[in-house]
């Protein structure tokens, strides 16, 4: 066991955790923060996704000894009040079914228009292979994201 | 408009049967649902609701919560099933907040998600929900504005009294309303004037989902609670021998690990306690990664388990279930469906005589089709909360079948069914997986036995491992044209294990002279279970890829061939049990056909078509895809769905749009196969499911307009495209595919 000082969604969150932890199960165990869901646990599916200082991260990778200073940013920071972009590109293509993989989909999406403002098909279709949808919501997904990227309020 | 009695054959209008059956309609959690609600929300809120019956009720402000009584899987009925009230409540959809209802059996009916059957048994009971309040409201503004109720009016949450000019809010006839008696019948409104339903409304926990509030089973946190995991036999056939367990008990945050047998022998069953593990190892800690690194360190001896058999109940009739003993392979999996299938099956249907027509056909053509085990692979694995007292259970979590769980409970705990409380999560997928709870009576035996709440979390690999996977199946089709090319005689004998994928009057049967239809099955102790259209998930593949071969060999156009049958169906029909409307099903062709401009080449792009019947709807659909670096690329799918009414138009095509992409993933790339009875996949690094770059990159839902009563969605989309991408890949590749996944197009042995 060891105490680590985490930066999560701009708050500091102080965890006495063993240090192999992956930070998905201190994020969903130790500080509730259950919008970052467990698919697989060996970065196949992308459900995880986070982001450690803006990088699409999977967090089921990823021990919590490992983070030190960086930022970690989860879907329940990617904006104050659930207005960001691809947010409202998912709520206006009424994306989900389920749901479940789809906090994953978003943190990826969100790091992708971050690096890459108007991505192509391809870049999309690239960038989001790595997230499963169960469902089969990937023309939803891809039509989302270009709508966030076409809406001039990235910043 | 039409009048309905209201009685539906239930207690379920009797008028507050809620409160005196325990209190189910307080403690409205919707503010303490969300950890922090918006000063809109707060502003949004009543000072006091009023209970018009078990589906609604109506705030002093004239906002309405609704209950949404059946499981949520993704298939978006907490959306459509409260449109349907709301339409007949004639309410403003922008006052509603949806609630999902308790497991409620004297309330509610059916509160299952299985079999696309929500919308469809529900839409009578849901209408009458809406329209009983709707009427109460009326007679509440009548009694108040003293004035004939029949001269009041509704519309969006409004009543009116045109002569006197009076009107009010629901809200202000709310308290009254509660009051009135509960009619013996009330009028629906006609279907011409609907203005809720058949208009796209936005999925209600849209925005819960995309900010990552709890919603899931999996997200389940109570003070106290423990982590379990269970650790099953590594193979079918394999049971419990012996633990040693320490290297594990001193492990950090683990609090026990033990035996624990899921149902004893005496626990009466239903289909949904089908499983063949029973015995299994537990261990329970602290949090959910200590758990698992326990699990990975446990050492467990496993033997060879004898064979086993159950009775269970399913829907009132009693099947037994049967796990011969043995190490079971896929290679003699298959091997044994080669050898059933060379031999004659048992005769399910037969219209004329095949034997004579096949003699005397001018081309005769013969095929066999087989496809793999498919898991389910929810994303969210199977996972229970459990508290159990010694008087009462507490359960949260997803599950298809709370129902039928809650009477396993009660049984195997020893409780009263009033004692067992089931609360259903939203569930991060269920594809048939969750109507086998296993995984909640598992809980709450580990909630008993360590005598504190835990939440059961099963693992990927616990989740693939441990399936009620859907069926290896195995078709053989024969089918003999006369001179003329027309189709004289068809066989169809499909067998698999350990049951077979045949709908014996299914078409083609009905159109066909001499038809002849068997089965066969071999016995199998791999679990198996419903699947996203069981049964039809393989056997609509088999046959519309069949029948554009056969097509082809008698020269017509797929669909001219295909609607030549249906023709000979509606006006001269064979036998007497066709399972189909061949007039409907005849119309998603035509349909397709113009939407898709069917007969019009686009250079490079290959074009199959397929349709299919099943869940109570029908759907054909043209598959575009062209060939880049020997490897299918899908330019677009066109479904044509004839599913009556369709409720919330915009969600059933995402709806669509998903079954085309499961049923195209499924068929082409995924497969669960077995050695010495050991899955062979337990993760998604071995087990291909369908991503982005495979999907479709367009696609176009169109839906028959017409007034008949709903009928399934969730399952009938995802059969025919199995069909018409092998036949689309057929003419890319001038191959034909028999066997699934089709990347491989041979028997997959693993």
């Amino acid at each position: 066991m060891a105490t680590y000082d985490l930066k999560i969604n701009g708050k500091s969150h102080s965890v006495e955790v063993d240090p192999s932890t992956p930070i998905l199960w201190v994020l969903r165990d130790h500080l509730q923060l259950v919008g970052t869901k467990y698919g697989c646990g060996i970065a196949q599916c992308g459900a995880c996704t986070i982001h450690i200082d803006g990088s699409a991260t999977r967090s089921c990778q990823i021990p919590v000894s490992a983070i030190g200073t960086a930022e970690i940013t989860t879907i329940e920071g990617l904006s104050e009040k659930g207005d960001h972009p691809v947010q409202k590109a998912w709520l206006e293509h009424d994306v989900p079914q389920c749901g479940y993989c789809q906090a994953g989909q978003i943190m990826t999406a969100a790091a992708l228009l971050n690096s890459n403002p108007h991505p192509t098909d391809e870049d999309i279709e690239s960038t989001m292979n790595g997230n499963i949808c169960r469902c089969g919501t990937y023309l939803r997904i891809k039509a989302a994201i270009k709508t966030a990227a076409n809406s001039g309020t990235l910043s | 408009m039409s009048l309905v009695r209201t009685t539906y054959g239930r207690r379920a209008f009797i008028q507050r049967v809620g409160l005196a059956g325990g209190g189910m309609m307080i403690g409205f959690s919707w503010l303490a649902s969300c950890k922090e609600a918006t000063p809109e929300e707060v502003a949004m809120m009543p000072k006091e609701w009023f209970e018009i019956n078990g589906y609604l009720k109506i705030g002093d402000n004239g906002m309405v919560t609704i209950m949404s009584p059946n499981p949520e899987i993704g298939q978006n009925v907490k959306t459509s099933m409260p449109m349907i009230i709301a339409e007949e409540l004639d309410t403003d959809w922008n006052n509603v907040i949806v609630e999902q209802a308790p497991l409620n059996t004297d309330l509610f009916t059916r509160q299952l998600a299985g079999g696309s059957q929500s919308i469809r048994q529900g839409w009578e009971g849901l209408r009458m929900a809406g329209a009983t309040a709707r009427h109460m409201l009326k007679e509440a503004a009548a009694q108040a504005w003293q004035v004939p109720v029949a001269e009041i009016t509704t519309a969006a949450g409004m009543l009116q009294h045109q002569a006197t000019g009076q009107s009010a809010n629901y809200g202000e006839m709310a308290s009254a309303a509660a009051q009135i008696e509960v009619p013996e019948q009330v009028e629906l409104k006609d279907k011409k004037d609907f203005n809720i339903i058949g208009t796209s409304r936005k999925n209600v926990d849209g925005k819960k989902i995309v900010t990552g509030q709890p919603l899931y089973g999996l997200d389940t946190y109570k003070e106290g609670m423990l982590i379990a995991m269970v650790v099953h036999p590594p193979a079918f056939g394999m049971k419990f021998q012996s633990m040693d367990t320490s290297s594990v008990t001193s492990m950090p945050g683990i609090k026990d690990v033990f035996t624990i047998n899921t149902y004893k022998e005496d626990t009466p069953r239903s289909f949904s306690d089908i499983a063949t593990f029973n015995e299994m190892v537990v261990i329970v800690g602290e949090t959910t990664w200590q758990v698992m690194q326990a699990k990975k360190a446990l050492s467990v001896s496993w033997e060879e388990a004898p064979n086993v058999s159950y009775d269970v109940d399913f829907f009132g009739g009693s099947l037994t279930t049967e796990y011969p003993a043995g190490l079971e392979n896929t290679k003699s999996h298959h091997l044994k469906m080669v050898e059933m299938a060379s031999k004659k099956g048992n005769v399910v249907r037969k219209d004329g005589n095949v034997e004579k027509a096949f003699q005397k056909a001018a081309k005769v053509l013969e095929r066999s089709y087989s496809c793999p085990f498919l898991a389910h692979n929810t994303m969210e694995p199977m996972n229970f909360y459990a508290n159990v007292t010694t008087d009462f259970a507490e359960l949260i979590g997803p599950i298809q079948t709370p129902e039928f769980m809650e009477k396993s409970v009660a049984a195997r705990l020893g409780l009263p069914l009033e004692k067992v409380d089931i609360q259903m999560t939203r569930m991060g997928g269920g594809f048939g997986r969750r109507l086998y709870g296993h995984f909640l009576v598992e809980a709450a035996v580990i909630s008993q036995k360590v005598g504190a709440p835990i939440k059961l979390v099963y693992t990927r690999e616990d989740d693939m491992t441990f399936g009620n996977y859907r069926p290896s199946y195995y078709v053989t089709y024969k089918a003999g044209l006369d001179e003329n090319n027309n189709l004289i005689a068809f066989h169809v004998k499909a067998g698999g294990i350990p049951e077979s994928p045949l709908f014996a009057n299914r078409f083609p049967a009905g159109s066909v002279e001499n038809y002849l239809a068997e089965d066969w099955t071999i016995k199998s102790n791999v679990s198996v279970g419903a699947w996203r259209a069981p049964r039809s998930n393989f056997i609509a593949g088999a046959e519309q890829s069949f029948l554009d071969e056969v097509a082809e060999l008698a020269g017509k156009d797929p669909i001219d061939f295909r609607l030549e049958l249906f023709d000979k169906a509606i006006k001269n029909p064979v036998g007497e049990n066709n399972d189909y409307d061949a007039e409907r099903y005849a119309g998603v062709l035509k349909l397709v056909k113009e939407k898709s401009n069917w007969g019009t080449a686009k250079p490079g792009v290959s074009r199959g078509v397929a349709a299919y019947f099943c869940h109570n709807s029908y759907v054909a659909q043209v598959l575009d895809l062209t060939m880049q670096n020997g490897t299918p690329k899908i330019n677009k799918v066109y479904s044509a769905v004839d599913c009556g009414i369709v409720v919330n138009p915009d969600a059933a095509s995402n709806m669509i749009e998903g079954g085309v992409v499961d049923g195209i993933g499924h068929s082409m790339y995924s497969a669960m196969t077995f050695n010495n009875g050991e899955p062979q996949a337990s993760n998604f690094d071995k087990y291909r499911l369908i991503r982005h770059q495979e999907a479709p990159m367009e696609q176009e839902v169109h839906f028959a307009k017409n007034d008949i009563d709903p009928t399934g969605l969730g399952e009938p989309p995802l059969p025919p495209v199995m069909g018409a991408l092998a036949n689309a890949l057929y003419k890319a590749t001038d191959k034909r595919y028999y066997h699934q996944p089709f990347m491989t197009n041979k028997p997959f042995l693993g």
